[in-house]
């Protein structure tokens, strides 16, 4: 459905986005990371065909998004990321005027608008004016005038950024159901949301590509190391790691620095430490015995998964080090 | 043209919604009537709607931008353009629509303070010639100024940078002849032919400034040119299309 081929984009001489190709197919939910200024938007601006790529081709459908524009646009439904609202108006009028200006006639409107209350749920808010509605009732009113018009496309842009716990869960529960109908480029940084929504997950940092894949096979592929967490009772800290570093398939060991001075000193007896060892080298086993043999107490060995988080920064990091 | 007219309708209803029309509509009758009663109040007065026109074109320098600069401004800092220009929407459709909905207002304006004309045939015989021949002219002004101040809205997400621009457009096109007035020969002439309206001598209690320079003086005597009617439809075609090219250039940037 959007294809893209070696698309860069500059704003003057500043590139926002570098050699950028890749596919979403049809009815598949594509998740697309990276940290604030990647290159995220830009790229959804591109497809929507808002500001034309400065190099490359990007086709929706099978349209060009410069030459053929006013269909690419008949084809799409966008959220941008500062949900663009009409303040003084309600929000039936407000979803009555953009079903409008995307071509929908009036019967059609008038069939397809309940529809879409119920399925975003503001019904209680029909006609409320859009200025008095809260931050996660705003970004409901912008899905619906996204998929109002049943476009084949749905492009959003940070779409549960800023609302509450309980909305951003409520807003994730629509965006999977949406999915079923809908090919759907969804950006974020926040990474469990995507790994939750999406099947496939796109890394942008810099401008580039740096990973397109499922979230979970990222998490396989990326992990160089398995980690561990390691709490000992009468060890001290350089003791142990030195013993720990002795052992062939540990990589490297330290104080686990995410607990604070004030926990650490406290716990005293069982002061955390992080082992990173090498993967499928039964190098639990290994500790354990280490541990025991150097008369410690060994209170908890707990292997970690790499998060999304720290995949990403890992990602993140090693593009920085090739520059 | 259907596009045209959705969001033509769409920002009248804005309009009513907010005091800005009532507000402006008030002001607009309160300073034309000043201007009209100032032209007939005295023995032996003639009954013209030169004073009304004198006020009418002195205010639009300040109504129209005060009544477009929100059209396009506010568009841009809602961040409610990017949902227009990733509609199936042509520029120039957004454009029209939005300048119809104002160019409507002023209509509505006008036909408010046509009680003016009533009250001239009620208690005088005023000639009909110069009458409708002021109307079209005031009408193709109001058109002419709209355009210019929605140029100014589309400069920036700003409203009141669009206000300030327009005006200041709309008032250097008035005081013209300041310049041409100390130049000679060609420089002078090609700059008369820019005048807008009336110049600063509306305040000229005697002649209303409308009679003296500018493309309005034939249009407040009687006389309909087709010089007067080109500069006014060209001035409203060449802004509207800079607006529409300001909307294309955001585009490529």
């Amino acid at each position: 459905m959007i294809k893209i081929e070696h698309m860069s984009k500059n704003y003057g001489p500043y590139p926002a986005v570098i050699d950028v190709s890749f596919e979403v197919l049809k009815g598949e939910i594509v998740g697309f990371l990276g940290p604030n200024g990647a290159g995220k938007t830009t790229t959804m601006r591109v497809v929507t065909g808002f500001t034309p790529p400065t190099e490359g081709e990007v086709t929706v459908g099978g349209y060009d998004v410069v030459s053929h524009s006013l269909e690419v646009r008949r084809h799409i439904g966008y959220l941008p990321e500062t949900v663009p609202l009409y303040l003084d108006m309600t929000v039936n009028d407000y979803l009555t005027y953009m079903g409008e200006i995307r071509g929908m006639n009036a019967s059609w409107v008038q069939e397809r608008l309940p529809k879409v209350i119920d399925m975003v749920k503001l019904g209680e808010y029909q006609n409320t004016l859009v200025g008095r509605l809260s931050k996660g009732y705003r970004q409901r009113t912008g899905i619906a005038q996204a998929i109002l018009h049943e476009p084949d496309v749905l492009i959003m842009d940070e779409p549960t950024i800023g609302i509450d716990p309980i909305q951003v869960v409520e807003t994730r529960e629509l965006i999977s159901n949406l999915g079923e109908e809908h090919t759907m480029l969804l950006s974020s940084h926040i990474l469990p949301e995507v790994s939750a929504i999406c099947k496939r997950v796109l890394v942008i940092n810099d401008g580039r590509i740096v990973a397109d894949d499922k979230p979970d096979d990222l998490s396989e592929k990326l992990q160089h190391a398995e980690r561990i967490e390691i709490s000992v009772r009468g060890a001290q800290a350089p003791e142990f790691i030195n013993s720990m570093r002795e052992i062939s398939s540990v990589i490297d060991a330290r104080s686990d620095l995410r607990t604070s001075v004030v926990q650490r000193s406290e716990r005293e007896d069982f002061s955390p430490f992080i082992v990173d060892a090498k993967p499928n080298a039964q190098a639990s086993e290994q500790i354990a015995k280490s541990i025991i043999e150097n008369g410690w107490g060994l209170t908890n060995l707990t292997p970690l998964p790499m998060t999304l988080e720290e995949i990403f920064l890992e990602l993140t990091t090693e593009e920085n080090l090739d520059e | 043209m259907r596009f045209i007219s959705v969001i033509a309708i769409k920002e009248i209803r804005t309009y009513f919604a907010s005091p800005m029309a009532y507000v402006v509509s008030a002001a607009f009758l309160a300073i034309t009537g000043f201007f009209f009663v100032a032209s007939v109040s005295d023995a032996f007065a003639e009954a013209s709607i030169r004073g009304y026109l004198a006020g009418a074109i002195f205010f639009m320098i300040f109504m129209s931008p005060a009544l477009t600069m929100r059209l396009i401004a506010e568009e841009q800092k809602l961040g409610t353009l990017e949902l227009l220009l990733t509609s199936p929407l042509r520029e120039f459709e957004i454009v029209f629509g939005k300048f119809i909905a104002a160019f409507a207002m002023t209509l509505i304006m006008i036909i408010l303070s046509l009680y003016f004309v009533l009250v001239l045939f009620v208690y005088g015989d005023p000639d009909i010639g110069p009458l409708l021949s002021g109307l079209l002219g005031l009408t193709m002004y109001a058109g002419a100024t709209l355009a210019v101040g929605l140029f100014a809205s589309s400069l920036s997400s700003n409203q009141i940078v669009g206000l300030v621009v327009g005006s200041g457009i709309l008032t250097a096109l008035t005081i013209i002849d300041f310049v041409s007035a100390r130049l000679s020969g060609m420089a002078s002439e090609v700059l008369n032919a820019f005048q807008l309206g009336a110049s600063f001598s509306v305040f000229d209690l005697d002649s209303f400034g409308v009679a003296e320079g500018g493309h309005f003086a034939d249009f407040a005597r009687g006389i309909v040119s087709v010089t007067d009617i080109a500069y006014y439809i060209s001035i409203t075609a060449v802004f509207l299309l800079l607006t529409v090219l300001v909307l294309e250039a955001r585009r490529w940037r």
